[in-house]
């Protein structure tokens, strides 16, 4: 008997052990530091770190090789990290221990200002080809009178991706007004298609109604970035709550698709190519992935901003470019080659072969940059809009102020879980730690 | 000891009490100096000790990683202002309940069936411990796919014998009891195991007097394999409900959460403040996490131990 009382704090322990296994940290993905040991001498080692989304390798290649090719004595190579939340997390990490790599990329506006970037960055403000860099581009990647980076790949916009045969077949005109795009919208449910594609699955895709708003904020209040960050303007006061009332309108109107609450990023894109689908309230990065999915896809679907009230103000929310960073920890004659590099990156011929790499989503942010002719019907919708002057930042590239629930509080309600003026309250207390943690004042 | 032990007892002789302290407490201190602990403790010290200390400094903080300013209980106040947290702990509370609870009973049922001398014993012993063996987010992700409300093999199969199935893992309404369930699923098969052991450990005798006085097999389930595999009970509560309170894989790998807040436990709120980068408001999430498990863990482990019969 003995024996069998063992056998069972045996088992016990062996279970304990089991379920303690489980938790086991699985965080580091051993991204270790390529460095090559023996290769050829004397050339400049550098490593660039770069998002893992393909678009981002691609250009990041493009741009290294086209370096390269000038500078033989640099050898660069690419090394990937994860996107999102995870990628946030490995930069800072690496940018806190000392072991960033030579080079980063990284969102630019106010991702970039949790970098604390006036210790953890070096200052390119004195830099002879900062002075290529367009004017716009720059207080999205400054502290101060500090300026930290050159621009990755081309601007893009947030708005509303439609299928261009679904508005032929039924006549509809592209809205410039909400009330024109719910009107739309009534048609396009009436003839049996599903007027918004929503996809719940990826959460971030959630939010775009509200972030794609921000052009309709500015142009009913010029100042309401600034009051935001000075906490004196919230999301459930006029103009900002609109942007929860139209995702609201939206999903109590029935307009969304019937899978809106698992769908993935992917499937809304095959649903707008399909014609299943009739708008898609989306970033228009995604553009070089649905022109693979159907041979007409890229002069089939088009974009227009996000309709607000007047169509005399009607404009777009545009997001600037991600930015190409250098960490205080890169010194001596990597500092020296980095320098180079970023120098050639702001040049016009770093944009075409970025462009021959990659279809671009937008306006480059380089002077002297041009965009080829043969551009998807998306790409030449938004360029109309940004040569018209009719584009304004989002909110994320004037105030360093954003709350990480965003998405969770806009799938409640889409999803009609949660009424808009909730949401938006909740968001306006979800702010608060944000701006503390980044010491703002007023807060 | 019991009558049990004493049978066996016997064959060992006894051994005289004077006999016994062959080896003084200095002759250990001799033979084993305490630089034996040190490689140990070091590795014991820098990798445990010293963070969980850092931890309880670091929930005070306000920290970024560059630098920590020191706020007070600024962080727990705004930890327990966090939308969804007193809903996320309520739904702490209930999945680890639901889900130890469940497999208590489940655990049990299983176990008695599988102790019987019935067909393919050993094959569905192996099968009930399957879902143990795979990783908690292999599982989370495949039910993803299962239980997709509109193209999910699950509400396919209902829809075939005509039953309109829920929207499961994302209707606010029931995805936490989605998740537990899946969890049932996943851990059933330790229960099991854990109650087989403690089933197979009574002994026979017990039964044959029990049949002897012409009791039913109701009547031996309720005053001989229930008492009797007492402390197998207490063990599987003892773990599920530790599992259930810290849970985080599956619920993260099903529903992150949501949707919104809807499936939200103390482990998901804290990993999200860790996300968005707020490390001090996490470590203090940790530290609030900590003691709800201590508080309900340890009274209900000296009270489950109190309770202990002895075979």
């Amino acid at each position: 008997m003995n024996f069998k009382k063992h056998g069972i704090a045996a088992i016990a322990i062996a279970a304990a052990a089991a379920l303690s296994a489980c938790s086991a940290g699985s965080l580091g993905s051993s991204d270790d530091d390529t460095t090559s040991g023996g290769a050829a001498a004397e050339k400049i080692e550098l490593s660039f770190l770069v998002d893992n989304t393909e678009t981002s390798q691609m250009t990041a290649q493009a741009i290294a090789d086209g370096f390269m090719a000038e500078n033989d004595d640099v050898e660069i190579t690419i090394e990937s990290r994860p996107g999102g939340a995870d990628g946030d997390n490995i930069v800072k990490t690496k940018l806190a221990t000392g072991e960033m790599n030579d080079i980063f990329m990284y969102n630019s506006g106010s991702l970039l200002q949790a970098l604390d970037p006036t210790n953890q960055l070096v200052d390119l403000s004195s830099e002879e080809f900062m002075s290529r860099v367009d004017e716009a581009f720059l207080p999205s990647v400054s502290s101060g009178d500090k300026v930290f980076g050159v621009p990755f790949g081309q601007a893009m916009a947030g708005g509303i991706l439609y299928n261009r045969s679904v508005y032929d077949d039924l006549g509809l005109e592209v809205p410039t007004t909400w009330d024109e795009f719910m009107a739309n919208n009534e048609k396009i449910k009436a003839a049996g298609i599903d007027p918004v594609i929503q996809s719940f699955g990826d959460t971030w895709t959630s939010q775009l109604f509200i972030l794609a708003d921000f052009h309709n904020v500015t142009q009913a209040q010029s100042d309401w970035a600034e009051k935001y960050t000075a906490n004196q303007a919230k999301y459930v006061d006029e103009p900002a709550i609109k942007g929860f009332q139209r995702l609201e309108e939206v999903a109590t109107a029935g307009y969304m698709n019937e899978d809106y609450a698992t769908a993935k990023l992917d499937q809304a894109l095959t649903k707008l190519v399909n014609g299943e689908g009739a708008h898609y309230p989306m970033l228009t990065f995604v553009v070089n992935t649905y022109v693979t999915l159907a041979d007409d896809a890229a002069e089939n679907i088009g974009f227009f901003a996000q309709p607000g009230d007047d169509a005399a103000t009607n404009g777009l929310t545009a997001w600037t470019p991600a930015g190409i960073y250098l960490p205080a920890t890169t010194e001596g004659e990597e500092l020296e080659a980095a320098k180079r590099f970023l120098d050639y990156v702001a040049t016009p011929e770093a944009c075409d072969a970025q462009t021959e790499a990659v279809t671009p989503t937008g306006p480059y942010m380089v002077q002297g940059c041009t965009l080829p002719d043969d551009l998807p019907q998306a790409v030449l919708d938004l360029q109309s809009y940004f040569d018209e002057g009719k584009a304004s930042p989002a909110l994320e590239f004037v105030s360093p102020v954003k709350g990480p629930n965003l998405e969770k509080i806009t799938v409640e309600v889409g999803s009609g879980i949660r009424s808009a003026a909730d949401g938006a309250k909740l968001y306006d207390q979800d702010v608060e730690k944000q701006a503390q943690q980044l010491g703002l004042e007023g807060w | 000891m019991s009558a049990s032990t004493a049978s066996t007892t016997p064959a060992a002789p006894p051994s005289p009490p004077a006999a016994k302290p062959r080896i003084s407490p200095v002759h250990i201190d001799k033979t084993y100096p305490m630089w034996f602990y040190v490689p140990g403790g070091l590795v014991f010290l820098i990798l445990f000790i010293v963070p969980t200390v850092l931890s309880f400094y670091y929930a005070f903080t306000r920290w970024t990683l560059f630098d920590a300013t020191f706020v007070g209980f600024d962080n727990f106040v705004t930890f327990f202002s966090e939308p969804g947290l007193i809903g996320s702990l309520v739904n702490t509370l209930i999945y680890a309940f639901v889900t130890s609870g469940s497999k208590v009973v489940l655990g049990m049922a299983l176990a008695v069936v599988l102790v019987q001398h019935i067909w393919a014993r050993g094959y569905l012993r192996s099968l009930t411990f399957f879902p143990v063996l795979v990783s908690a987010v292999g599982v989370g992700l495949t039910f993803q796919v299962l239980l997709n409300p509109t193209d999910g093999l699950v509400n396919a199969a209902l829809g075939a014998v005509g039953i309109d199935g829920p929207r499961w893992l994302v209707d606010p309404d029931i995805a936490l009891l989605t998740v537990a369930a899946i969890d049932v699923w996943k851990g059933i098969g330790l229960a099991t195991l854990i109650y087989i052991a403690g089933l197979v450990a009574i002994p026979q005798e017990y039964y044959e007097a029990a049949r002897v006085d012409g009791a039913s097999a109701w009547d031996i389930f309720r005053t001989i394999m229930l008492p009797l595999s007492f402390p197998a009970t207490s063990t599987v509560i003892i773990l599920s409900l530790i599992g259930g309170l810290r849970s985080f894989d599956l619920i993260w790998t099903t529903t992150q959460g949501g949707p919104g807040f809807a499936s939200d436990v103390i482990a998901s709120v804290i990993y999200k403040q860790y996300q968005a980068g707020f490390y001090g408001l996490s470590t203090a999430g940790n530290v609030v996490l900590f003691i709800v498990v201590t508080a309900i863990i340890y009274p209900l482990s000296r009270w489950l131990n109190s309770k202990e019969v002895v075979l």
